[in-house]
């Protein structure tokens, strides 16, 4: 059994290609382990291996996927993390879960996350907080926090997630797991219960680099159901580098610098992967992103004030919570999405509220909205003297359960590194670089939009350099 | 920056009945956020376009065929008040 | 101020929704629907279910951009769709996706009225109440029926430059009637895939400041629409006769009552927090779509027909209009005219034909499409040249007129049958039943011998009744006048 677990993804696809497992077997497997969870990973695991099991054939060969609540799965609870949609089961399947089922990752079950996506420690969860697998103490980072311990435990071989804002970054890295978001519109954004729809995007929690590719390439594509999603130009390639040879990676030193707060010992672990970066054959310059120390700003504007209308139909009438449906439609509305949302969700919502309302639009909204003007362009500039933009993924590792709770600030201050990526639409990826005071620390690298195969290529040859063992969490 | 009156205005807009206890903890929170993304506003940003997408296409549209409708009583499965074949509120001329 | 003799003109705007008569939703592939069973036309995008995503309806382009050539506007390289924000059952997002700073038409004019602009957005479910009335008010329950929720729709918003409840009613028919050829709409108020509000204010005739609005919604018919702005610009004139302001204010018109209600004013309360929808990407009305949209236009508009029935055939300008507006009267008279040309047509003017439409429609109902009666349009032209041709007079041809309409059949064929062929001076001794008349009533020929003109009428009664309306009362008259002039 154990031996089952401690395969990468790609590792049991072959062995169920080639016979020496069952499919079912390996579903069984995961399903027992996510089951017994004790990290409160899961809001809901499947209660048997699919029906149609016959997956040996298809590019994924069977291997379950957890899947982050807020992706719609057909007949199966999707809530968000909210209390809102406590018992919600939409009629429909997101594409990407339905994608990936079709090539033969089927769903394991449906990971914990903060409400709504909003939120850096998965503590903002109406289904409470998710443990982090290193130290269970500690959060695992959000808000994809389920999808990130339950691969980090192998609870499940591989996982999907969202970021808008780090949500896969960070956790990935304070789990010591590979986290990609990929460039804005690269995956199809239907069925996914959208918190800022400019921002948010789909992405894979993998144990390696490789597995990344692997699952990623198989969510992407244009979708006629998503607007926004876009033909991924040609296929994600499977990773081969082992070595960086004429890359030049940049160190933005307007978020590296002492702005971002990073911590000792996720600056030593950085530095000690530039350094194995450019043993490997990269050369290493500090490169500008000028309006970058603003992106945080910009972000929680745009976030909320898309949040604040997103969030707008959980409203008692269709589906969801109910309260004081007795009363006048006014008080049923308010009095419903009082008790239905959390602290965190109502605090952006009445940030997004007021920035988008009369007489505060252009001030707030608007100059956000010119700020994301500003940092799409400093990347455009640095892409031309630079392959990847490269940072930690967090300025932390992971943090006590309860920490910034109190503080909205501070916790909004562990996206400093990654909104700059997120409103600039480019893929990133977090990869382990190794261990602070027993914590798992991330390395962030950042391309240009659709350089995907690149960046895992990139990714690959350092993750091979790091040798990051994460077989600790996997107890 | 904010006070308790634009509180509660935004809360009404948001249709959040908030406690007395939420109202001024918001009051604290949304200023302390607020005066920190306030530097963006000192920013030199005249002449620059604002980007609402990072994504630069257009005209993606949809042939008008029709595809299948649910039905009805999936929809209505999940309703907190059926009612006459749809979905029950309370009136809003009621008093 | 006194303003017991102040002259007071009304400036009107109008607000007009138009379902588009596409087959599926402007922003998901559910059918459109008219009075099906509730509720079975939605799916994860119209019901607003978490996770869902709008897709535009290319064909609702297509109609919206007809609709801007039509009205002479300028179509916008690009459009962009906001969301505008409030909560009400009938939205399901809770918010309407709609367009707002960048619309895709602006400017353009219909008649003599501007257009400001004109752009796409969904349309909002239907909200039933329950109770004996069915109406909002005093019910305590209603329900959603989201079969119409998110059916395409265009807002087409005028410039204040109409000036009268009767301008407003005649230009929405102009506006119906060229929506209609353009096959973009039903246009059927009662069904409310039209439908109309207005702004109205009234300011001292002469100055140029305009005057505190109110605006008047649910005026679901063409007379509705006269009435309630009529109405509204009473009670604006009665306010400031009173000393009283206007007060800027949504008003609800009742059509049974005909009254105006205020709207609660917490329903005014709005903060629509407009911003660009993120999950649409903007419109590029391409020159192929343009061209597209061109090739669909209707060879002539409305607008343009009154102009040339006017200009070019000579029509009495409010013929003219009437001829237009109501296509299927504009059709018929021009295929009458097409036969009366054939036939040689005896030199019949065109404004001579058109004055035969009124009496036909009288006879079939006002409302009524000649083209669906038993009078063709070759009858009708037959009749009236027979007329100008003095074979028949006009009274006679009333006559025949009602025959064709209960039978068919050709004028001439009736005229025979009927006996009621023209009676002329040199055939069929008419001057006879003159000289008669005149023996007959000595004292009006007295009268009219000293120039008393007027005394003429019993004469010509006279000629008349002896020849059963068959004589041409231009020519009894010509015949008098001979013999006492």
């Amino acid at each position: 059994m154990s031996e089952l677990i401690d395969l990468t993804a790609a590792q049991a696809a072959e062995r169920i290609r080639a016979g020496e497992i069952a499919a079912a077997e390996l579903f069984d497997a995961y399903r027992e382990r996510a089951a017994r969870d004790e990290l409160n990973a899961f809001t809901w695991v499947a209660d048997a291996a699919p029906e149609a099991n016959g997956q040996s054939g298809t590019p994924l060969g069977g291997v379950p996927v957890a899947v982050k609540d807020l992706f719609c799965t057909e007949g199966v609870p999707s809530q968000s993390g909210s209390k809102i949609l406590k018992g919600y089961r939409p009629p429909y399947t997101a594409t990407v879960v339905a994608k990936l089922a079709e090539a033969g990752a089927p769903l394991l079950g449906k990971t914990n996350q903060d409400e709504f996506a909003m939120g850096s420690s998965n503590e903002n969860s109406a289904f409470g907080p998710v443990l982090n697998p290193w130290d269970r103490r500690r959060v695992p980072g959000g808000s994809s926090g389920g999808s990130a311990a339950a691969v980090a435990a192998g609870l499940a071989p591989w996982a999907i997630g969202t970021d808008t804002g780090g949500s896969i970054r960070q956790p990935a890295a304070l789990c010591g797991i590979v986290g990609l978001k990929p460039t804005y519109g690269a995956c199809s954004r239907y069925g996914m219960i959208a918190f800022a729809s400019s921002l948010d995007q789909a992405g894979p929690f993998t144990r390696d680099v490789h597995d990344a590719a692997l699952l990623v390439r198989h969510m992407v594509g244009r979708d006629p159901r998503d607007s926004t999603s876009l033909e991924y130009p040609g296929e994600i390639e499977l990773p081969r580098a082992e070595d960086l040879k004429g890359l030049r990676l940049g160190v933005p030193e307007d978020l590296t610098g002492s702005e971002g707060g990073i911590e000792p010992g996720v600056r030593e672990s950085f530095e000690a992967t530039i350094k194995l970066a450019e043993g490997l054959g990269a050369s290493i310059e500090p490169c500008r992103l000028p309006h970058a120390p603003q992106a945080l700003s910009a972000y929680y504007l745009i976030a909320p004030a898309e949040a604040s209308a997103n969030l707008a139909r959980f409203d008692g009438v269709r589906y969801g919570l109910r309260v004081a449906g007795d009363s006048d439609l006014v008080t049923m509305y308010s009095r419903t999405r009082q008790a239905g949302f959390g602290a965190e969700v109502k605090r952006r919502i009445m940030l997004g509220t007021y920035a988008l309302s009369s007489g505060y639009y252009d001030a707030y909204y608007g100059t956000a909205q010119k700020v994301r003007t500003k940092i799409a362009e400093d990347f455009r500039a640095a892409f031309e003297q630079f392959d990847f933009i490269v940072t930690p993924t967090s300025p932390c590792t992971a943090f006590e359960l309860g920490a910034k709770m109190d503080n909205p600030l501070a916790m909004y201050l562990n996206d400093f590194l990654a909104v700059p990526m997120s409103l600039a639409g480019i893929p990133a990826i977090s990869i382990p670089s190794g261990l602070s005071q027993g914590l798992p620390v991330g390395f962030q690298l950042a391309g240009p939009a659709f350089s995907e195969s690149r960046l895992l290529d990139a990714a690959h040859a350092l993750e091979g350099a790091i040798g990051f063992d994460g077989r600790q969490a996997r107890r | 920056m904010l006070d308790r009156d634009q509180v509660l205005h935004v809360a009404r807009l948001a249709r959040l009945e908030l406690t007395d206890d939420e109202v001024d903890r918001m009051a604290t929170e949304l200023s302390k956020v607020l005066d920190h993304i306030e530097a963006i506003r000192e920013l030199d940003l005249d002449g620059v376009s604002p980007t609402s997408h990072v994504i630069d296409i257009v005209n993606v549209l949809r042939a008008d065929q029709p595809t299948p409708s649910l039905p009805r009583e999936t929809i209505l499965a999940a309703a907190p008040e059926p009612l006459n074949d749809g979905f029950g509120v309370p009136s809003p001329g009621a008093a | 101020m006194s303003t017991g003799t102040v002259q007071y003109e009304p400036v009107i705007g109008l607000e007009i929704h138009v379902q588009l008569s596409t087959r599926t939703k402007m922003f998901c592939g559910c059918e459109l629907s008219f009075s099906d069973p509730p509720n079975i036309h939605t799916c994860p995008t119209c019901l607003g279910l978490p996770g869902a995503l709008p897709v535009v309806n290319e064909q609702a382009i297509h109609f919206g951009i007809m609709i801007g050539l039509a009205l002479g506007c300028d179509i916008a390289e690009r459009s962009l769709f906001h969301r505008k924000n409030y909560f009400y059952p009938d939205s399901p997002k809770a918010y309407q996706i709609s367009q707002y700073d960048v619309p895709l038409c602006l400017g353009g004019h219909l008649g003599d009225v501007r257009i400001h602009r004109v752009h796409l957005e969904e349309d909002a479910a239907k909200l039933n109440h329950l109770g004996a009335s069915g109406r909002i008010h005093g019910s305590d329950r209603s329900w959603v029926d989201f079969n119409r929720c998110g059916t395409p729709l265009v807002e087409i918003v005028s410039e204040p430059d109409i000036r009268s409840a009767e301008q407003a009613r005649e230009w929405l028919i102009l506006l119906r009637t060229t929506l209609r050829q353009l096959g973009v709409s039903d246009v059927d108020m009662s069904q409310g895939s039209l439908r109309c509000d207005a702004n109205v204010s009234i300011r001292p005739a002469g100055t140029t400041e305009l005057g505190t609005k109110t605006e008047l919604k649910n005026m679901n018919s063409f007379a509705f629409v006269a009435k309630g702005i009529e109405a509204e610009i009473e009670r604006q004139k009665r306010l400031l006769a009173a000393g009283e302001a206007v007060v800027q204010e949504t008003l609800h018109f009742d059509p049974i009552t005909g009254s105006l209600t205020p709207l609660r004013s917490k329903e005014e309360a709005h903060d629509y927090r407009y911003f660009p929808e993120p999950d649409l990407v903007p419109v590029l009305a391409t020159e192929g779509m343009l061209a597209a949209a061109r090739a669909d236009l209707p060879a002539e508009l409305p607008a343009e027909r009154a102009a040339r029935f006017e200009r070019e055939l000579g029509l009495h300008a409010d013929t003219a209009r009437l001829f237009a507006f109501r296509a299927e009267l504009g059709d018929y008279f021009e295929r009458a005219l097409a036969a009366a040309g054939a036939n040689g047509g005896a030199g019949l003017e065109p404004a001579e034909l058109s004055n035969w439409i009124a009496p036909l429609t009288e006879r079939i109902g006002s409302d009524a499409d000649p083209a669906r009666s038993k009078v063709t349009p070759e009858g009708l032209a037959a009749l009236a040249t027979m007329v100008k041709a003095r074979e028949v007079s006009r009274d006679a041809a009333r006559e025949v007129l009602t025959l064709m309409v209960s039978e068919g059949g050709d004028p001439r064929a009736i005229v025979e049958r009927e006996g009621l062929g023209a009676i002329s001076a040199e055939d069929d001794g008419l001057g006879e039943i003159v000289d008669r008349a005149i023996a007959a009533d000595p004292d009006a020929a007295e009268k009219v011998r000293a120039g008393n003109m007027k005394a003429i009428g019993p004469l010509v009664g006279y000629v008349m009744r002896e020849t059963k309306g068959r004589a041409d009362g231009g020519e009894i008259t010509r015949l008098i006048r001979e013999r006492l002039g």
